[in-house]
């Protein structure tokens, strides 16, 4: 069952059988919006990136994007960047895989954020989502729409934290403005 | 709040104690200068650079990186230093970019210790320019501000460092080139792309398209030489092979089969909360052969990132606990009764248990990995084995040639006796130095000691590359100049293994390379126009390796020209160059050797911590392989290569 999160909603990364979550993905997936204009079928780039930062106690620790792709550590890999996004018509263009029993024992919480590279705000951008997976079974734990978001390049679109012996989901769901994340920093700490 | 500066905008800073960090996406030299009063360098000793890293106050990395971190400390500047110049250049003469025209426009950024942004700087509208000014750092009044530059060169560091009125700037300018080049030189090359494994949850899909500009992946600790393009085969010249009745082949020429490969051993379902039981030849591949040389690399990719994951904890727990003594130490309330103290206890302890759970994680990840090795060095076939294996007693002359050799063991000091095989492709894609100086070992041995040490390695290595080939595909010669090697070369010759004896003196020297330049002559030509059957009928088509001991003893400059020719045109066409040699004894010819040197794979006799991995960069203790003290499988192995070249047969 999909949770179609809220913002500020927070939900415990428990499977259902109380087994613990080990492995998720964050998907993104986006298509260009159409343009009017003189071939009115032609449609503008939109290059969205997803990136994940690394922290521990409120100190970038090593982040994740798509000049880095896997975190030194080994347990966050970027599948890939994607420029133009629509690929699957609804699959994820762009993932974040995060293997939770490999991340190191100081990390304690990854932000995943979304940016558009090439400037477009969430307003051109069409059937954008995000997406939390649990990768062991495929199984989608939740989902951001982010089209028609407005006039915003960027969001910060979740936290997976350590809660106790596991590990605990926060959708935040804020919008920001940037190219990358590193633009975003000042907006991640206050959520920290 | 970040302020993103302009060029010429300036900004306060508001301590001394500075982080500087860069990123290009593209592997870049970081260094800084400092000035006095008057905008000058007052000489070498005021330019930080990865030659010589550390000053009073300022610190930079040792090598060209995507991205850099430079620790600066205002407060600590010599005296009579007003302004630290922040510098960026893209490294000479290796393969890559060689103007900031071609790459991302690189971003500078000046934060806290605890990370925070200060200002940050993207330094645009660079074309023809191979190194630029970043930033400034520089005193007004008693306090310290920021100012971004982005002054580039196009006449790279030399025009650099001479505008900043440094006399010595073109000798300087070489001086960091070289240690650039030397830290680019130590890396190991990045294993060939992995496939997806579903052993190694971890590995993610590829198959996406294909990256723009600003999409450059990280680059492999920088290396040009990508071992996934094998060289041409000098069996064949580099052409395709065409069966007799002249119909097309269209099998791929290095893949026997196009039936599904077999599948590889799976291992046994594990026991509820327990990690699997490790089975060797898990991982991906058309042969075994594949599986092992893919898991050994899985390996030793896992181990640099279990390494990283500690040590980035360990890193953390020690700067947690060093801001909270500090802050103890600040609080006047810790003055009163044992307040201080219990506060100082509880940061230890915070320090302790952090450190104790990342041991305990690497640990577990260690274990898991010794256990694999274990089931994994039996399994290796002789060319990836240590010479201790059983294998290399039943040791029989191959039919075809190996996907890779062992050129020795791999560890970190986490985890000294965890080894991970340095498995390198065939044929060869570099020579191979192996250095007989003491410059860069912190080794006891003396430097006799060290010259033998390093005969006997390049003995063991040129026996396990004269095993690997099939009965004639591998030719070896040996240039001894003052025949100085002539017992550690014995089991060699005695075996009846080489093409000759080792040559001697001026003579033997100058014979040996003529022959050889005019074999990478001939084959070049005949790849080139594609007339690979008009080589001459006694041209011997296998492989050859050149071992030269004793350089630059008995070589004019005719023969040192020839031997850089060898370097760098023999590896495209199957000849092989293997220096025996400490870079002092040739020290009389000054920087025109350092591409020679540059082009070679440097190992060591004795144990050292020069090489780096291609994902972490962790400094990795080499250790060249060498039988067993006592062992007679070396000369074993060399009388069954020296009866199957003389018989042909295996």
């Amino acid at each position: 069952m999909t949770v179609n999160m809220t913002k500020g909603q927070a939900i415990s990364l428990q499977k259902n059988d109380g087994g613990a979550l080990t492995s998720v993905r964050m998907g993104l997936g986006w298509q260009a919006a159409p343009r009017r204009g003189l071939f009115g079928t032609r449609t503008r780039e939109v290059d969205l990136d997803a990136s994940a930062v690394l922290f521990a106690d409120k100190q970038p620790v090593d982040v994740v994007f798509f000049r880095h792709l896997v975190s030194d550590d080994g347990s966050v890999r970027h599948t890939g960047d994607n420029l133009v996004g629509g690929v699957g018509q609804g699959g994820d263009d762009e993932a974040i895989l995060v293997d939770l029993q490999r991340v190191p024992v100081h990390i304690d919480q990854i932000v995943f954020t979304v940016n558009s590279f090439t400037g477009q705000t969430f307003q051109e951008v069409q059937n954008a989502f995000c997406r939390l997976v649990d990768e062991t079974n495929g199984q989608e734990l939740s989902r951001f729409t982010l089209d028609g978001g407005g006039q915003y390049t960027a969001q910060i679109m979740a936290k997976v934290h350590r809660a106790g012996a596991g590990w605990q989901m926060t959708a935040l769901g804020n919008p920001a403005n940037g190219r990358t994340f590193q633009d975003l920093m000042p907006a991640i700490l206050p959520h920290l | 709040m970040t302020a993103e500066l302009v060029r010429g905008q300036n900004h306060p800073l508001p301590g001394t104690r500075l982080e500087i960090r860069v990123s290009a996406g593209k592997p870049i030299v970081a260094g800084a200068t400092l000035c006095d009063e008057r905008r000058k360098v007052r000489g070498t000793a005021w330019v930080a650079h990865p030659g010589a890293p550390t000053l009073p106050g300022l610190e930079v990395s040792r090598q060209a990186a995507a991205d850099h971190r430079l620790a600066v400390d205002l407060g600590a500047l010599p005296d009579g230093a007003h302004q630290v110049n922040v510098l960026l250049a893209l490294p000479v003469g290796v393969a890559g970019p060689v103007t900031f025209g071609s790459v991302a426009a690189p971003f500078v950024a000046v934060t806290g210790l605890d990370g925070t942004e200060i200002a940050s700087y993207t330094i645009t509208d660079l074309s023809a320019e191979s190194a630029v000014v970043a930033l400034e750092l520089y005193r007004r009044q008693d306090a310290w501000k920021v100012r971004a530059v982005g002054q580039g060169y196009a006449g790279g560091l030399a025009d650099m460092l001479a505008d900043q009125g440094l006399p010595q700037a073109r000798e300087l300018a070489t001086t960091i080139n070289d240690a650039v080049a030397r830290g680019l030189a130590r890396s190991v090359a990045a294993p060939p792309p992995r496939p997806a494994d579903e052993a190694r949850v971890r590995a993610a899909a590829q198959g996406h398209p294909a990256p723009g500009p600003q999409s450059a992946p990280p680059e492999p600790a920088a290396d040009p030489a990508q071992p996934v393009t094998p060289a041409p085969q000098p069996g064949d010249g580099g052409a395709p092979q065409q069966p007799g009745d002249g119909s097309v082949n269209y099998t791929h020429p290095r893949r026997q089969t196009s039936a599904p490969p077999p599948p590889p051993p799976t291992a046994p379902p594990a026991a509820p909360g327990q990690p699997a039981q490790p089975v060797a030849g898990d991982a991906t591949g058309w042969s075994l052969e594949e599986r092992l040389y893919n898991q050994v690399w899985g390996m030793f990719e896992d181990l640099a990132r279990t390494a990283a994951a500690y040590r980035s904890a360990v890193d953390f727990a020690e700067s947690r606990m060093e801001q909270e003594l500090d802050k103890v130490l600040s609080d006047p309330r810790s003055r009163i009764g044992g307040t201080g103290d219990a506060a100082r206890a509880a940061a230890r302890a915070r320090h302790g248990d952090l450190v104790d759970q990342a041991r305990a994680a690497l640990d577990r990840d260690l274990a898991q990995l010794a256990a694999e090795a274990e089931v994994v060095e039996p399994a290796l076939p002789p060319a990836f084995a240590d010479w201790s294996s059983p294998v290399w007693h039943a040791y029989r002359v191959p039919m075809e040639i190996p996907m890779a050799l062992r050129l020795g063991n791999l560890h970190l000091p986490e985890r000294p006796d965890l080894h991970i095989p340095m498995l390198v492709r065939l044929p060869l894609e570099r020579g191979l130095w192996i250095d007989s100086g003491r410059s860069g070992t912190d080794s006891l041995a003396d430097a006799d000691q060290l010259r033998r040490l390093a005969l006997d390695s390049a003995v063991a290595h040129a026996a396990r590359l004269l095993a690997a080939y099939p009965p004639g595909a591998f030719t070896v010669h040996v240039i001894d100049a003052a025949g100085t090697g002539v017992s550690a070369f014995a089991p060699l010759v005695d075996a009846g293994v080489l093409a000759g004896p080792p040559a001697t003196g001026a003579a033997g020297v100058t014979d040996t390379l003529t022959r050889l330049t005019q074999r990478v002559d001939l084959v070049q030509m005949a790849v080139r126009g594609g007339v690979a059957d008009a080589l001459p009928a006694d041209l011997d088509t296998g492989e050859q390796l050149l071992v030269v001991n004793d350089f630059p003893h008995g070589f004019d400059d005719r023969a040192v020209t020839q031997l850089r020719y060898l370097a760098d045109e023999g590896p495209a066409v199957g000849v092989h160059l293997m220096m025996v040699a400490d870079r002092e004894d040739a020290s009389e010819y000054g920087p025109l050797l350092d591409p020679l040197w540059r082009a070679l794979l440097r190992v060591t006799p004795v144990p050292d911590d020069h090489l780096a991995d291609p994902w972490v960069g962790h400094a990795w203790t080499y250790e060249p392989p060498m039988p067993p003290p006592g062992s007679q499988v070396l000369s074993h192995v060399l009388r069954r290569v020296g009866e199957a070249r003389r018989t042909g047969s295996r």
